[in-house]
């Protein structure tokens, strides 16, 4: 199991290794050193490594709390303190976070190492990390593919073994899509669920950290230590944390699983359909009762959210003004010329339209129609999930309505971008919580490209959706395979 | 110059203090008008009596308490600043 094997074991199995004394913290952070400079020139998962602070806490580590030893991967949205915070754009060029966001405390606390910072599309905007202003990508399945996003970088180095375990943030689908993508386990919690205290802000209402892993069972330890109230974000909810490992052990006889007729649309995927209507079956045969609801506002979702979150995103993004930190304009000729060149120079193309666009459905004359109406149509969405809920426990879907798409296929166009995320914004709209997990491969050009089941379950219901994920999982072999560019590492 | 929807962009963008080039706010302007376009379809739906929503679980009134505690040095404060001296961000001249 040592050496190059190491990598690629789940968080769970890492544990006990390490708890036996089998390997060492250091010896952990070697073996993921390793196969980062193997592959990760190929694949460009991470914008920043700190080895040597990871080092530094690997040779004090304490196995024997919850996640003692173990490295993370970090979203570089997620202010780590010390290294590097970009959010991928140039407007942060040189920013060193000065504290470490909530999330972080309490991986430290529960005994586990940042690592290094991943790649993401600039601000957490997009959903093919083809948005970094720093770096491109690739998806490990197929590297001529992106890795879906925004979190496409912890998506790829967990499913590449680059990473054991990494948190991304999803504000309309950017854990769990990715997830999809790269064929690993994403979970967007219950807004409120996970502090949000040191992500940097895109859309407030719609923003939340989560667990990006090899399994379902990872997903649940990491949760463990980062769900909770904070009093550092407002929007924190004080109600009390499960242990969701403990609740991963129940069967699914009893559970009723929802499919809405709205989400199986012209436009998905043939491969895709075949793969989520085999893991319906598979759900039924495992106990689980299905049965049809309706969520009639699904297709107003993508419209609501991008008005709202390009409205809270033009007024979120306006503290980037060259003068606190980051990036600012070289010789200004006085302050409005130093707020235009930074804006200019430090924002990249999609941050600009978000900015514009929200800035007009905010404006007077323009906000009822646009922004209250779009907060309205919000709130039917809203009751939509509520009365499904009524019926059944969690709902099934596919996470994004194709596999990965090529680099560069969808770039020139916005909106064919935006309505890659037709199946998860939904979620972030309503406030509730979903998981995607592996469910199958298409086949592309030669290429197997993985293929993600999403389940989607009441406000603070994230028990029940990795309860049911996980005995999916388990039934199944897909979250066994490893993409190429991992299983191929050459024995040192 | 406004395309196909209300929105002019070079105008936008100066509310937001971004400078454009003109190709910029012309690729932008087509590109936000297909947008604009697309969410018309809100219009589609009677919302009459609908309060504007917000998320699952809101919560209100939300305070500290009004307690001190350590937090950012001014020497942490500034430590990414481009420019600073005294203590102080140092910005072009505002006041004539």
């Amino acid at each position: 199991m040592i050496g190059n094997d190491l990598p690629a074991m789940s968080i769970a199995d890492l544990q006990s290794l390490l708890r036996r004394r089998e390997v060492s913290p250091s010896e952990v952070i070697d073996g993921l050193r390793e196969r980062i400079e193997a592959i990760d020139g190929n694949l460009g998962a991470y914008l920043s490594l700190d080895v040597e602070a990871a080092m530094k806490e690997a040779e004090r580590a304490n196995v024997d709390l919850p996640l003692g030893g173990i490295p993370f991967a970090i979203k570089d949205i997620i202010n780590v303190m010390g290294q590097p915070c970009s959010c991928a754009s140039k407007i942060l060029n040189g920013y060193r976070a000065p504290y470490d966001a909530t999330v972080v405390q309490k991986l430290r606390a529960a005994g586990a190492i940042p690592f290094g910072k991943t790649n993401l599309d600039e601000f957490a905007m997009g959903s093919s990390t083809e948005n970094s202003a720093l770096k491109s990508t690739r998806n490990p399945w197929d590297l001529s593919r992106v890795p879906g996003g925004s979190s496409g970088g912890s998506a790829a180095a967990v499913a590449a073994d680059e990473a054991f375990g990494a948190l991304g943030s999803d504000t309309g689908g950017s854990i769990r899509q990715p997830a999809a993508l790269c064929g690993v386990v994403g979970l967007k919690p219950t807004y409120g669920r996970v502090s949000r205290f040191g992500l940097v802000a895109f859309a407030s209402s719609l923003d939340q950290i989560g667990p990006v892993t090899k399994t379902v069972r990872d997903a649940a330890l990491i949760m463990n230590v980062i769900a909770g109230h904070d009093p550092q974000d407002s929007t924190s909810l004080s109600e009390p944390v499960a242990d969701y490992v403990v609740e991963l052990g129940n069967d699914l006889r009893g559970v009723r699983l929802g499919v809405p007729k709205e989400y199986m649309i012209e436009g998905i995927d043939p491969q895709v359909r075949a793969a989520i209507d085999a893991a319906v079956k598979q759900l039924n045969s495992l106990g689980a009762e299905i049965i049809e609801v309706s969520l009639p506002g699904t297709e107003y979702a993508i419209a609501v959210y991008y008005i709202i979150a390009t409205a809270e995103a033009s007024a979120n993004l306006a503290r980037f003004d060259g003068v606190r930190y980051g990036y600012r304009a070289e010789n200004p000729k006085d302050m409005l010329d130093l707020y235009g060149r930074t804006r200019e120079e430090g924002f990249g193309p999609e941050v600009k339209r978000r900015i514009i666009l929200g800035t007009y459905v905010l404006s007077s004359g323009y906000y009822d129609a646009y922004y209250l109406r779009a907060q309205k149509v919000r709130e039917l969405i809203r009751r939509d999930f509520a009365s499904a809920f009524e019926k059944v426990d969690a709902l099934i879907s596919p996470t994004s309505p194709v596999a990965a798409f090529k680099v560069g296929e969808r770039v020139a166009d916005p909106l064919q971008m935006y309505l890659a995320d037709i199946f998860t914004i939904a979620a972030n709209l309503a406030g509730i919580c979903g998981i995607s997990v592996p469910c199958g491969f298409a086949e592309l050009d030669a290429h197997r490209l993985p293929i993600g089941l999403q389940l989607l379950g009441k406000p603070l219901d994230e028990a029940r959706i990795l309860q049911v994920a996980h005995a999916y999982e388990q039934s199944t072999d897909w979250h066994k395979a490893r993409p190429p560019i991992a299983a191929d590492v050459p024995k040192q | 110059m406004a395309g196909n929807s209300d929105l002019d962009v070079a105008y936008v963008a100066r509310l937001t203090r971004i400078n454009l080039t003109e190709d910029e706010a012309k690729i932008f302007q087509k590109q936000l008008d297909d947008v604009l376009k697309y969410v018309e379809k809100l219009r589609q739906l009677d919302v009459t009596g609908v309060d504007a929503g917000t998320h699952a679980l809101p919560v209100f009134n939300v305070f500290r308490d009004d307690a001190p505690r350590d937090w950012f040095t001014a020497e942490q404060a500034l430590s990414n600043a481009p420019r600073q001296a005294n203590g102080l961000f140092v910005v072009p001249k505002v006041v004539e």
